[in-house]
C-alpha cells in the first residue's frame, strides 16, 4: 500500500521508493529508505503534507511524495 | 591553516561559527539557513587560522546547489582539517555523513553537538569509543552555550599539526573490488580529492567527477561504466543505492555499539506540536502569533518615531533660526533628515521586527508553518518549501532569494526568487509603518500586508500557470523545538540591524542631502517631470517622483526623501489619506531595491533578473491602481 493510504499513529515499513532519484537520495537522508520503520504522526487539512517519524526525526512530506512511497504493515523492532 | 565546518543540516555549524567568530552567520532553527560558506580569520591559542562554515548537507552527492557547495568546495580548497559537527540526538543518520568524509582521508575531529539535548531524551553516548572506531577525536560540545568550544578547537589544531588520517570504513568485498581495481588504474584526476573518494564517487555515478575523468582520461570511462554495471547486477539496484546503503547500515551499526538509551523524558514540547500543528487550531495559533507580531513591531515603533521624530523637527527648527535660508543650511537640513531617517523611522520598526523574526526562526517555528501552508502553497503552484524564502523575505529579499538554492528546480528558484522580491522587506515596512500606520492607523497598515499577500498569490498562480511543471512535492526535516538564548536571538538581530547601519543608512543621509541640493537648484522639477505621468496616474503630488526614483537605491529612501521632497515633517498637511495609501503600495511592490537586483542576477542570470524587474513594475501599477480605487471608496 501506499504511505499516503496508512492510518494515524500505525508502524510501517518501506517496501520501495517509486520517484526519481533525486526524490529518492533526499528521503533516503531523511531516513525514509526501503527497509525502515516510519510511523505516520499527523496530516495538515486540505489534502496537505503528513507528518511522519523516521529513525528519530519528524518529516513532512507531501502527498505527491507520500504517494510514491511503498510500504508494509508490520511492526518494528525497536522503537 | 583552515579549517572547515561540515555537517548535516540543522546541526549548528553556524551557531558554532558565530560562537568563535561573532555573529557572522545566518543562523535558524530550520535547515537551508545556511546556503554559501562564509570563512573568517580566529585566533586559537595564538594561532591565527581561516574558518570556514559550509551549509548542511546530508551527503556529499548532493543534487540542490546549496548542500552541492560542500563538495565543490572540498574539491577545489585545501582544507587542513575538518570539523564534523554531529547532531547527537540523530547519531546514526549524522554518522552517515561522517562515513562519507571518512573516505576523504583528512584530517578531522568530531564534535558531539547538543548533548544537553541528547541528555534530555536520555540518551548515553560514548565519545572516546566512537572516536575508536572512526579514528578521529571525538570531542562533546553544546554549541548554543558555548560549552566545549575552546577544547574542540584546541584538539583540531593538534590533530592537524599531527596529520592524522582518519579510518576509511570498509565497503563488503565486491565494492572494495571495484575500488582497488580502480584505484590501480586511474591516475590522480580530482586534487585536491584523493582518488580513493574520488573513484568511490564515480562508482556512485557523480556527474562532475565523471566529467573530469572524461576530460583527463577517456579511456577510463568505460572501465569505470563496466564496473557500475556489473555492480547493478548482481546488487540488482543502483550503485549508488548499494553504496549509501551500506553507509547507512554501518552508521546504525557503530550507533549502536556507542549509545545506550535511558529512560525519555516527555517533555513540554512534545505536546506543543499537538496545538501548533492542530487543524483547526494549528492555524488559529498561526493568525494570532503574526498578530502579536506585527502589534509587537507596531507599538514598539510608534512608542520611538514620535518623540525622536518631535526631537529631531526641533532640531531642525532651530538650525534654520540660525543659519537663515541659504545654501549651507539646505545641505545640513538635508543632512539631519537622512539622519533622523535612519534613527527615527527606520530602526523603530525594523528593531522589534528583526528581534521577532530571530525568535521565531530559532524556535523552530518556521517550518512548521511550511507544513501548514503547504497545501495552500500548491494551489498557487509551489509546495511547502517555498515558505523559507517567503518568511526570510520580510526581513531582507537579498537573503530571500539566495534561500531560493534549498530548491533542486530552477523553474522553481525562479517563481520563487519573483514571488519573494514581492514580500515587504524590513526596509518596506519603515514605509508601511512610518506613512500608513503612523498617519492613518495599524489597520489600514493590515489591509496592506493582507492585499500584498493576495497580489503574491496570484502572481503566483499566474506565474505557475505560465510555466505549468509538476512540482515533486514537499520534503523537509521539522526539527524540535528549541529555547534560543537571549545572546544568539540578540546576536542575530544585531547582525541584521548592523547591516542597516553600516549599508543603509549612509546612502540614507547621501540621498537626502544630493535631493536638498536637487531642491536649492530646483533640479528635482526635472526628475518629477520625468516621472509625472507615472504620478498623474496614480493621482500622486508631482514631487514623489524624485524619492520613487531613489527609493531603487534604498526602499527607506522613498520615505526619508519624501518629507523633503514635500518640504514638510508632517506628511498629512501635504499628502490625503488616499494618497499615503497609493504611495505605500507603489513602494511595497515596483522595482526591488539594487541589492535584491545584483543578487537575483548572480542567482538567476541577468535576462531573470529583467524579467523580475518589469514584472513588479507591472504588478505595482496595477496594485496601486487597485488600492487608490478601494481608498477612494472606504476612506
Amino acid at each position: 500500500m501506499r504511505l499516503l493510504d496508512v492510518e494515524k499513529e500505525k508502524d510501517v515499513i518501506v517496501v520501495a521508493i517509486e520517484a526519481g532519484r533525486s526524490v529518492e537520495s533526499k528521503l533516503r537522508q531523511l531516513g525514509v529508505m526501503p527497509g525502515n520503520c516510519v510511523r505516520v504522526l499527523r496530516q495538515a487539512p486540505f489534502r496537505g503534507p503528513l507528518l511522519v517519524l523516521a529513525g528519530g526525526r519528524e518529516v513532512a512530506l507531501g502527498q505527491r511524495i507520500a504517494a510514491k512511497i511503498m510500504v508494509e504493515e508490520k511492526p518494528c523492532e525497536s522503537p | 591553516m583552515r579549517i572547515a565546518l561540515i555537517g548535516q543540516p540543522n546541526c549548528g555549524k553556524s551557531t558554532l561559527f558565530n560562537q568563535v567568530a561573532g555573529y557572522k552567520a545566518e543562523t535558524g532553527n530550520f535547515s537551508g539557513t545556511t546556503v554559501t560558506f562564509t570563512e573568517t580569520k580566529v585566533r586559537v591559542q595564538g594561532q591565527v587560522v581561516n574558518l570556514v562554515d559550509l551549509p548542511g548537507t546530508y551527503t556529499l552527492a548532493a543534487s540542490n546547489p546549496a548542500e552541492r557547495e560542500v563538495f565543490t568546495y572540498l574539491a577545489g580548497h585545501e582544507v587542513d582539517i575538518i570539523i564534523n559537527v554531529i547532531d547527537a540526538v540523530h547519531l546514526s543518520q549524522s554518522l552517515e555523513l561522517t562515513l562519507e568524509l571518512l573516505e576523504l582521508q583528512r584530517p578531522m575531529v568530531i564534535a558531539l553537538n547538543m548533548l544537553d539535548e541528547a541528555r534530555m531524551v536520555g540518551l548515553q553516548l560514548d565519545g572516546p569509543g566512537l572516536g575508536k572506531l572512526v579514528g578521529t577525536p571525538v570531542l562533546p560540545l553544546v554549541a548554543s552555550k558555548g560549552q566545549g568550544v575552546r577544547n574542540l578547537f584546541v584538539a583540531a589544531v593538534r590533530t592537524a599539526q599531527e596529520g592524522v588520517i582518519p579510518i576509511r570504513q570498509a565497503f563488503s568485498p565486491d565494492i572494495e573490488g571495484a575500488v582497488d581495481f580502480l584505484m590501480s588504474r586511474v591516475m590522480s584526476f580530482a586534487e585536491p580529492l584523493c582518488t580513493e573518494a574520488a573513484v568511490i564517487k564515480l562508482l556512485e555515478g557523480d556527474a562532475e567527477l565523471t566529467k573530469a575523468l572524461k576530460n583527463s582520461q577517456p579511456e577510463m570511462i568505460h572501465v569505470v561504466e563496466d564496473l557500475r554495471l556489473g555492480l547493478q547486477h548482481s546488487r540488482s539496484r543502483q550503485p549508488v543505492w548499494v553504496i549509501s546503503g551500506e553507509r547507512h547500515a554501518r552508521a546504525n551499526e557503530i550507533a549502536d555499539m556507542v549509545t545506550r538509551q535511558g529512560e525519555r523524558r516527555v517533555l513540554f514540547r512534545d505536546h506543543l506540536d499537538n496545538i501548533l500543528l492542530h487543524p483547526v487550531l494549528g492555524y488559529l495559533a498561526l493568525v494570532l502569533i503574526l498578530f502579536l507580531f506585527f502589534q509587537f513591531v507596531y507599538h514598539f515603533g510608534t512608542l520611538l518615531e514620535e518623540p525622536l521624530l518631535n526631537f529631531f523637527i526641533g532640531m531642525e527648527g532651530m538650525m534654520l533660526s540660525w543659519l537663515g535660508e541659504g545654501f549651507f543650511s539646505q545641505i545640513l537640513v538635508g543632512l539631519i533628515q537622512g539622519i533622523s531617517g535612519g534613527i527615527a523611522i527606520v530602526l523603530p520598526y525594523l528593531m522589534p521586527f528583526l528581534f521577532g523574526l530571530g525568535l521565531l526562526e530559532d524556535i523552530g517555528y518556521l517550518p512548521r508553518v511550511a507544513f501548514l501552508m503547504d497545501a495552500l502553497m500548491h494551489r498557487i503552484g509551489l509546495h511547502g518549501k517555498a515558505i523559507v524564502p517567503f518568511i526570510l523575505g520580510f526581513g531582507c529579499n537579498v537573503p530571500a532569494v539566495m534561500s531560493t538554492r534549498i530548491m533542486e528546480d530552477r523553474r522553481d528558484r525562479f517563481i520563487a526568487a519573483a514571488l519573494a522580491t514581492l514580500v515587504p522587506c524590513a526596509a518596506r515596512l519603515s514605509v508601511v509603518f512610518g506613512l500608513v500606520a503612523f498617519y492613518l492607523g495599524p489597520n489600514l497598515a493590515l489591509a496592506i500586508y493582507l492585499f500584498n499577500l493576495v497580489v503574491i498569490s496570484l502572481t503566483a498562480r499566474l506565474l505557475s500557470l505560465m510555466m505549468p511543471e509538476e512540482t515533486p512535492g514537499l520534503i523537509l526535516e521539522i526539527p524540535v523545538y528549541r529555547l534560543p538564548t537571549f545572546r544568539t536571538v540578540a546576536g542575530k538581530a544585531w547582525f541584521r540591524i548592523r547591516e542597516f547601519v553600516v549599508e543603509a543608512w549612509p546612502v540614507l543621509i547621501a540621498g537626502s542631502i544630493v535631493l536638498s541640493i536637487l531642491n536649492y537648484f530646483n533640479w528635482a522639477v526635472f526628475i518629477n517631470s520625468l516621472v509625472r505621468p507615472l504620478s498623474w496616474l496614480l493621482g500622486l503630488p508631482a514631487p514623489v517622483g524624485v524619492p520613487l526614483i531613489f527609493g531603487i537605491l534604498r526602499k527607506e529612501l522613498s520615505l526619508v526623501m519624501l518629507h523633503q521632497a514635500l518640504q514638510v515633517t508632517d506628511l498629512s498637511t501635504k499628502m490625503t489619506s488616499v494618497q499615503m495609501v497609493t504611495f505605500a503600495v507603489f513602494v511595497v511592490f515596483y522595482i526591488p531595491c539594487l541589492a535584491t537586483m545584483a543578487v537575483l542576477r548572480r542567482e538567476l542570470g541577468a535576462r531573470a533578473m529583467a524579467l523580475i524587474a518589469s514584472l513588479t513594475v507591472i504588478i505595482a501599477m496595477l496594485a496601486a491602481l487597485a488600492a487608490r480605487g478601494a481608498a477612494l471608496l472606504f476612506l
